[in-house]
């Protein structure tokens, strides 16, 4: 549904659910999220949901970065080589 | 301005959070027709800010009839439960699997066990089962606790509910069984003589035999004005929200629970700080702080809310009922518990209101305990 913008070259290579792809220098995970075309599950019904405002209000965008849940994935830039999936239902919490 | 019409009842309440809105319902229960006066947003609104346990196993140490208050109340909440739940639809989220309270330390460990073996002692006849569990035992029961956990205290009775849901429900059962709720309804002035009450409340004049009085703080200063006293002051408590998490907690703990849809609720603080509600950097981290002693993994959730409310409190802590010598009709109802207490004042205050006689289990409420008479 998304593609990338001609003139900003994909330079950083990240992990969406495992696969690599790569996203232009200053885009968030939120964006790697919507070019992979992975949506996620809210905590309580299960009701699927994608990035919406791209700019920290909706919450919509959660993700597990590098091993942490719940991340608003649009306010966090892409780096090389992160590992993003989407959060799907609720996060574990708990020991370890 | 012209007098308004009166507008006739056969009970008013002032007030419409839990307190309110309980025993306004409870009445409605019993056949009367009864009127919901409610302040508006500029109140303190405790209700809103409640943590929401059921909690019976600390309530009325050194005052046994509180903690038979409360656990009865712990009682009919089942049943109040039910009952919303038929009436409007609404689950109030009650469980009631038990509860604990955890002690960070040896000399906390004991001075919880004296108090859990009074408050048996004190329940006379009642059975007042409670274990204290060392901290083997209880990492069986609750998972990833922390190192500083030496144990806790743990009574079948206590339980947690949605405090949101509850207000609604009682308020949605309460209009649905004919009752009128007027918001933005402070009452201005009022008129007494026994069994025969006016109120003037957002441009109306509201007339009953009964009247109720259940304004939380605003309570201080209306009851005077119905023959009635209820010296009651703000206690600032603050809580922390965590972002949700799948089921962790099987029971509530005394400052941590986990609500039905995944969030952990962090309370509390005690303090007296007046008519004040802000929040304090250093009382938040000292919470978080507790919490993640308790629950080392808490601290890997994140706080997506914090929040303040003022209890509604007595001098001695305990709830106030009275009914007025001077103007018999008019009753107060004044606690900091409006969830627990909940069940307590729909089905069994809300009987008593309506047939006219507080039940002599409720003589030591009165707020005649704190008249210098009382005392000599």
């Amino acid at each position: 549904m998304f593609a990338l913008r001609p003139e900003r070259p994909a330079t950083i290579e990240v992990a969406v659910e495992g696969q690599p792809l790569r996203v232009p220098e200053g885009a968030s995970a939120a964006v790697a999220l919507l070019l992979a075309g992975i949506g996620r599950t809210t905590a309580l019904s299960g009701a699927p949901r994608a990035p919406y405002c791209l700019m920290g209000v909706c919450f919509e965008c959660l993700a597990e970065i590098d091993g942490v849940a719940n991340q608003q994935a649009c306010m966090v830039p892409a780096r090389p080589g992160m590992r993003i999936r989407a959060q799907r239902g609720a996060r574990r919490a708990g020991p370890a | 301005m012209a007098t308004p019409r009166t507008e006739s009842f056969e009970a008013i309440v002032i007030g419409g959070g839990l307190v309110g809105a309980a025993i306004a319902w409870g009445l409605c229960r019993q056949g009367l027709a009864t009127v919901l006066l409610d302040e508006g947003d500029i109140a303190y609104r405790a209700s809103r800010g409640n943590f929401g346990l059921v909690w019976v196993q600390s309530k009325g140490l050194g005052a046994p009839w509180y903690q038979r208050w409360t656990r009865a109340s712990a009682g009919e909440w089942p049943r109040l439960a039910a009952d919303l739940a038929e009436r409007t639809a609404t689950d109030v989220g009650l469980q009631q699997p038990g509860g604990v309270h955890l002690c960070l330390s040896e000399p906390e460990f004991e001075a919880r066990a004296e108090r859990m073996a009074q408050m048996q002692r004190e329940a006379g006849n009642t059975p007042y089962e409670y274990r204290m569990i060392r901290a083997p035992e209880l990492r069986d029961m609750l998972p990833g606790l922390g190192a500083d956990v030496v144990g806790a205290s743990f009574t079948p009775y206590d339980g947690h509910a949605n405090p949101l849901r509850l207000l609604h429900a009682l308020h949605r059962a309460f209009t649905e069984a004919g009752g009128v709720y007027v918001p933005e309804a402070k009452v201005e002035e009022g008129a007494a003589a026994p069994h025969d009450f006016a109120v003037l409340a957002a441009g109306r004049r509201f007339a009953a035999p009964r009247l109720v009085l259940a304004a939380g703080l605003g309570n201080a200063e209306l009851a005077p004005c119905f023959g009635l006293a209820a010296p009651v002051r703000p206690q600032r408590g603050q809580v922390l929200v965590t972002e949700r998490a799948a089921e962790i907690l099987p029971m509530p703990i005394t400052t941590i629970r986990q609500t039905q849809e995944g969030s952990l609720m962090i309370g509390d603080s005690i303090e007296e700080v007046g008519f004040d509600l802000r929040q304090t950097p250093p009382v938040m981290q000292a919470i978080a702080d507790r919490a993640v002693r308790s629950f080392p993994w808490i601290g890997d959730l994140s706080i997506v809310r914090a929040w303040s409310a003022l209890r509604v409190m007595a001098p001695d802590g305990l709830p106030i009922y009275d009914q007025s010598a001077r103007f018999p009709g008019a009753y107060t109802a004044n606690c900091h518990s409006g969830v627990t207490l909940a069940g307590a004042h729909a089905l069994l205050l809300a009987p008593m209101i309506a047939q006219g006689v507080l039940d002599p289990m409720l003589d030591p409420f009165t707020a005649g305990r704190f008249d210098v008479r009382a005392a000599s």
